[in-house]
């Protein structure tokens, strides 16, 4: 039996009432060791920012979820782990990643990507997602970058500098 | 047609560029989706409020001190895989306008009355058989500045989580008979006349409570089987 599945609408600019629960982007307490804030803005076509969208990260090897919708100025941010790289039987090993939806307003279906680390220059050189992706200037719109004391990982829905988006 | 559509335009999915609903215009990608290899896409899915569920959480109409203005209903359905195996003890929230088409939130200022017993959010875990039941009011159609004297049919958000990371759904459940429905450029994204018609519920006299409240059917069906926790 295969039934036909529920289809996707968009989230709305309202979802603050159900789904915005304080203490929700944090996967992990600040305490905890190795802790890694990721930070970033949410970026329409026109390059403004986005204050009605909903990120979600998740690190299937730790089974860390966290949640964030984004400010006034379309910024989100997250306190986690760099997740452990995950051999795969047979297949290269993937770099440490984390999984990305995008909820907004205008999005019908949320938007899926990956965040890769860039201390990790190896493991990302060798990530089978990675290396399908042959432009290196998309590639690199999945690796955050490294700035004082945090990652920055900037997402464009649409535009020069959009972000790589993968179909599940 | 870009790639991007190709990708995702299966004829019962909406695509991300739909431009009769105007914000998808600046907000849909332009640039081919990767399709991930299914070994990756088959990820088990977050957990994700398993033991932080109120026990009133299920029922919008118990929030406050008094009762909210409206007609009280019941919402209640199963959460399904593909295969239609029952998804157990899944997260379900909701999210709604009040029984006057207003949103409790600080962006929604057109003139319908608040209702200071009603703040519109629920959320259950689904029983050992994949139900969920909600006890709210039915939400008003609200005006939205989408195109000229444009109005959102009622509905409820959904969203929910299964077993996998692509059963990952948030989407909106209407009500049968609606006038505004075919007026709804976010319904109408949809091309299939019949995948549209899964979004919305089914009147269901069993459901009803008598004396009390009327009673709305609506199964959920996630994309894709559950994932076993022996496969991640």
């Amino acid at each position: 039996m295969s039934l036909p599945a529920t289809p996707s609408q968009t989230i709305g600019p309202f979802f603050h009432i159900g789904l915005d629960v304080p203490g929700t982007e944090r996967l992990v307490s600040p305490e905890h060791p190795g802790a890694v804030r990721i930070e970033g803005r949410v970026f329409d076509g026109a390059g403004d920012p986005i204050n009605d969208a909903l990120i979600e990260v998740w690190d299937p090897q730790g089974a860390r979820f966290g949640r964030c919708a984004t400010d006034a100025e379309g910024r989100y941010h997250f306190l986690t782990l760099k997740p452990v790289s995950r051999p795969a039987g047979g297949t290269p090993a993937e770099a440490p990643h984390l999984h990305v939806s995008v909820f907004a307003r205008g999005l019908l279906d949320h938007l899926v990507t990956r965040i890769y680390f860039p201390d990790e220059e190896a493991a990302n050189a060798s990530d089978p997602v990675l290396t399908m992706i042959a432009d290196p200037r998309a590639r690199a719109t999945l690796v955050a970058r490294s700035e004082a004391g945090s990652l920055r990982f900037d997402i464009h829905l649409q535009g020069e500098h959009e972000t790589v988006f993968f179909a599940l | 047609m870009t790639t991007t559509e190709q990708v995702s335009l299966a004829s019962d999915r909406p695509p991300y560029l739909f431009p009769p609903y105007r914000s998808t215009v600046l907000r849909a990608p332009k640039r081919p989706l990767i399709l991930l290899p299914h070994r990756l896409s088959r990820l088990a899915g977050p957990v994700f409020g398993d033991g932080q569920i109120g026990p009133l959480d299920h029922d919008l109409t118990r929030q406050h001190a008094g009762e909210p203005l409206g007609e009280r209903i019941i919402v209640t359905g199963r959460l399904l895989d593909s295969e239609g195996r029952p998804v157990r003890n899944a997260l379900i929230e909701v999210w709604q306008t009040n029984a006057a088409g207003r949103y409790a939130h600080a962006r929604d200022q057109h003139p319908a009355p608040l209702d200071p017993n009603f703040t519109g959010a629920g959320r259950c875990l689904t029983d050992g058989e994949g139900r969920y039941r909600f006890v709210t009011i039915k939400p008003g159609a609200y005006p939205w500045k989408n195109h000229p004297n444009a109005w959102r049919p009622a509905h409820i958000h959904f969203s929910v989580f299964g077993t996998a990371f692509i059963h990952r759904l948030v989407t909106q459940m209407y009500f049968p008979g609606d006038p505004l429905l075919a007026h709804d450029p976010i319904l109408q994204s949809i091309p299939s006349p019949a995948a549209r018609t899964r979004l919305v519920s089914t009147f269901d006299l069993t459901v009803t409570q008598p004396e009390w409240a009327l009673g709305y059917r609506w199964d959920i069906v996630l994309r894709g089987p559950s994932a076993s926790p022996m496969e991640d």
